[in-house]
């Protein structure tokens, strides 16, 4: 259990991406099968054992603790887990060191095996022969209580790399593999053949475009591409065989159960690339919502009627790349394209069309239609080769998205927070806000990129000058209407949000230019920021 | 009967650690009682822990005519003192820290000596802590106190081990008094550092280390798991360092964390000990890609790891965790304990339990500088 809960413990600790996949890849390298299946399964949320509630977890503790120390411990750490793994009273005597503290392993199969009833009870017991890190990975386990900012994607890219295989081989196999991987790591470990992807409707690994602007078109013949809207939802995939339908996001998480209306509105057999947005009847269509909207519907467990009635998901389809038994990926787009149009014509109209295509004859005239597109929800156009095959990845010269410009607005750094790895020693990561009523700042964001080496230095010698108070890492900087740093923030799209105490919440913000000759007092107002969510830059 | 108490005849004796039957005072505690109140030997005041019928204070937060320091921590010892009593070794670390004349007047006090105040009898007990550190017993009348500063009773090779002992009223620290404070073995967390050395070649491990006593333990630590490497110390450690050595305890090869001492691409794969303050600061940059590390007793909560950008926590601790404070008092077996600065209410709480007679004692000024 102790080798998993140091797992756990360095992934939460280590920022870094790079520092969190040599990590994955040492655990995969020296902790042996079945083991490190079941932590792999564990960390990818895969696991299906019966959970333990946080009041069963309580009940445990109460019958070992007093509870007013137990209150005094849980109320200084903070986390329910750790406090109980930390203050659970050890054996003492003979019980104490004996050598049969439970591996994951056990655990996991154990639990597989066993109801939700018998649940806490072989808690307690493990509890009593392990140590405060093993109880600290085992409770973490049963309440599938991770938070360590952990994609699909890395997990994928860690396996990749420890096989020396092409991460979208994992990505292709993935959803047809069950804990503990043993094929998959003998395959990785060139012990073992190539598992034989098993699952109906896989995930099929996508095709991702090169970021564009005007001086890259010279090179560019306009008679060879294609162009169409980039929408602002989330790109997925649908796909359907043998009675099976799935919706993919693009690194392959499968959130099937996040959309309901959706998946099962597929009637279809095959396998369709688009654009997963909202969007309600309107007269004889359909009318298409924001990206606020899509967002009531994302990362969620489970969807109530009033949101599957208020924000119903929609696909927009770009591309098709199985049509029944047919695997069309090969072929040429404007190939699949003929056939998509076919395809889509045969699905309910409520939840499937087409991406349109726009029509120009040269660079301007696209140029035109991206300055103006017809709905706020648009966020550039995507450009693509008429030969281009659908290839996984992001192959150079096949598509292009050209992004609407961002939105610009000048707001007031207010707190500034130290940084990780090179940036250690610099204050790196900044909070801005805008005026809400004239000497009230209301934090609007935070950006950490945008700014080069020399304005990074020249900026932290502005904190260090300008530091108010002091939170451990964080220190808040002077910022009033006639003395303060302003920031020209660029962003790529704004939404109201009621987490956030100014009411909004912006999308990839940067520090897009260093304000050092305008005074704080010019910066923005919040009113602009409200008027930008329903309009545009 | 109940005269000044000759160094040869002790009316007490230090107990070893584990050791069940105590030794009392040749007084028994009814008695004591009835001559003295433990308050009218030590009482809280807003300067520190005063002694009435000896006129001085322990650990005074401020200067005074007399104070007792029981160690060289800066919420401990303070300068600008009219007289000082402490062990060589305090006295050192704070001529060292203050300059020579922090105080009028010092007075060096060996562990285990009789030392006569008026009538009132002090003695220096081993505390475990840091090189110098002391428990103060301050005993009149047949009535014993002991002050025990900050303390730890695991083994510690850069200091004198912790001696319970016997006494009528136990003061004990409360730093991390709550029973999630375990602290594991550290030479188990040393080997976690060194692991992740091993793992990270390119990377400069900057190792949070307060520098007295926390230091000097973490690199004899490194030292006894293998290690024998150059050392990088900030400049803040360099003196406490330098008399660790002269003292006797072993550090190896210390060199500067300058830059002078290297260019940026030396340190990779190097461990770089500094005070955690001079993480934040310009300081850090002539680190390749540092990875942060910090060791203290505060690590053990994951939460304030995090706070404090903290990628890789140590938990060392030089006070007593939640298992050792009970311990220690079930072994010194006090009539009444009094407990300081930390998590007070906690304790308190488990000595009431224990039908141990209790209470917090609300000293300010002490900060946890050594945790
Ligand atoms: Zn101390």
């Amino acid at each position: 259990m102790n080798r998993f809960a140091d797992l756990l413990d360095m992934l939460a600790f280590t920022p870094s991406r790079n520092a969190k996949l040599s990590l994955l890849q040492d655990y995969f390298r020296t902790v042996p099968d079945p083991e490190r299946g079941y932590a792999l399964a564990a960390i990818a949320r895969e696991l299906d054992i019966p959970a333990v509630k946080p009041a069963q977890l309580r009940q445990l503790i109460a019958s070992r603790m007093d509870a007013q120390l137990f209150a005094y411990s849980y109320d200084y750490v903070g986390d329910l887990a750790e406090t109980i793994a930390l203050a659970w009273p050890e054996a003492s005597g003979s019980a104490r060191g004996r050598n049969d503290a439970p591996g994951l392993t056990e655990v996991v199969e154990t639990l597989m095996a066993s109801s939700r009833r018998q649940g806490p009870g072989l808690v307690e017991d493990w509890l009593d022969r392990l140590d405060p890190s093993g109880r600290y990975g085992l409770l973490k386990l049963v309440t599938g209580g991770f938070r360590m900012g952990l994609s699909g994607r890395l997990i994928k890219q860690a396996l990749a790399a420890f096989g020396g295989v092409d991460v979208n081989q994992i990505e292709e196999l993935w959803h047809g593999l069950t804990p503990p991987y043993v094929e998959l790591f003998a395959w990785l470990e060139g012990s073992g053949e190539k598992p034989v992807n098993a699952s109906a409707a896989p995930f099929r690994p996508v095709m991702l475009s090169h970021a564009i602007d005007g001086k890259d078109f010279e090179k560019l013949d306009p008679a060879e591409f294609v162009a169409e809207w980039k929408w602002d939802g989330i790109r997925v995939q649908a796909t359907s065989e043998r009675g099976i339908s799935r919706l993919y996001t693009r690194t392959g998480d499968d959130i099937s159960a996040t959309f309901p209306d959706l998946v099962d509105a597929i009637s279809f057999d095959g396998a369709l690339d688009g654009e997963l947005l909202v969007a309600r009847p309107s007269g004889a269509g359909i009318e298409t919502g924001s990206f606020s909207d899509l967002q009531q519907r994302l990362n969620r467990k489970t969807v109530s009627a009033k949101q599957l009635r208020e924000f119903p998901a929609f696909f927009r389809a770009y591309d098709l790349l199985q049509d029944g038994a047919e695997d069309l990926r090969a072929r040429p787009f404007l190939d699949r394209r003929t056939r998509l149009e076919a395809f889509v014509l045969k699905l309910d109209p409520m939840r499937f069309d087409c991406s349109e295509m726009l029509e120009f004859d040269n660079w301007d005239d696209l140029a035109a239609l991206r300055a103006e597109p017809p709905f706020a929800v648009i966020e550039g156009v995507m450009i693509k080769r008429k030969a281009a095959p659908y290839l996984a990845g992001r192959p150079k010269g096949e598509w292009f998205k050209w992004k609407r410009d961002p939105f610009l607005i000048d707001a007031v750094l207010m707190y500034a927070q130290r940084g990780h790895g090179k940036r250690s020693g610099f204050y790196s990561d900044y909070t801005f806000g805008v005026w809400r009523e004239p000497g009230e700042l209301v934090p609007v964001g935070k950006a950490y990129f945008g700014f080069t080496d020399d304005e990074l230095v020249e900026i932290d010698k502005y904190v260090r000058n300008n530091t108010v108070e002091r939170f451990g890492p964080v220190r808040s900087v002077r910022a009033g209407l006639d003395k303060g740093l302003v920031f020209e923030v660029a962003f790529e799209g704004i939404n109201r949000s009621s987490r956030h105490k100014s009411g909004v919440a912006m999308r990839f913000p940067r520090i897009s230019r260093l304000r050092w000759d305008k005074p704080p007092a010019e910066a923005d107002r919040l009113e602009t920021l409200e008027r930008m969510i329903d309009g545009g830059p | 009967m109940y005269g000044p108490v000759t160094p040869e005849e002790p009316a007490y004796a230090a107990i070893d650690q584990g050791t069940q039957a105590l030794l009392r005072p040749a007084i028994p505690p009814y008695l004591s009682a009835m001559l003295m109140k433990p308050e009218d030997l030590l009482i809280p005041r807003r300067e520190g822990l005063y002694c009435p019928p000896g006129d001085f204070y322990i650990d005074p937060v401020r200067a005074v005519d007399r104070a007792l320091i029981t160690h060289g921590h800066a919420d401990h010892a303070r300068a600008g003192h009219g007289h000082v009593l402490a062990t060589p070794e305090t006295l050192d670390i704070m001529s060292i820290r203050y300059g020579t004349d922090h105080a009028h007047q010092t007075q060096p006090a060996g562990l285990g000596e009789s030392i006569r105040i008026k009538d009132v009898t002090v003695r220096f007990h081993p505390a475990g802590h840091v090189l110098g550190s002391a428990q103060i017993s301050v005993e009149m009348n047949g009535l014993r106190i002991v002050a025990s500063g900050d303390y730890k009773p695991r083994p510690d090779p850069t200091c004198a081990t912790f001696e319970p002992v016997a006494c009528d009223v136990f003061i004990t620290e409360a730093t991390f008094a709550l029973p999630v404070f375990r602290h594991p073995d550290a030479a188990h967390e040393i080997a976690r550092l060194l692991r992740s050395v091993g793992r990270n070649p390119e990377r400069a491990h900057l190792v949070g280390v307060y520098s007295l006593g926390k230091a000097q333990r973490v690199i004899r630590l490194i030292r006894d798991a293998g290690y024998h490497g150059p050392l990088f110390i900030h400049g803040a450690l360099q003196k406490l360092c330098a008399y660790y050595q002269s003292r006797g305890i072993a550090l190896g090869d210390l060199r500067p964390a300058t830059v002078e001492s290297g260019a940026k691409g030396d340190f990779a794969g190097a461990i770089v000990l500094g005070p955690p303050s001079a993480f934040g600061d310009k300081w850090a940059r002539r680190f390749p890609d540092p990875l942060v590390s910090f060791a203290s007793g505060w690590m053990q909560v994951r939460a304030r790891a995090r706070q404090r950008g903290v990628e890789l926590p140590l938990v060392i601790s030089d006070h007593a965790d939640w298992d050792e404070l009970a311990a220690t008092i079930q072994t010194v077996a006090p009539g009444e304990v009094w407990v300081t600065h930390g998590r007070e209410e906690a304790l308190v709480r488990w000595c009431e339990m224990q039908g141990i007679a209790a209470r917090p004692l609300h000293l300010v000024g002490y900060e946890d500088e050594g945790d």
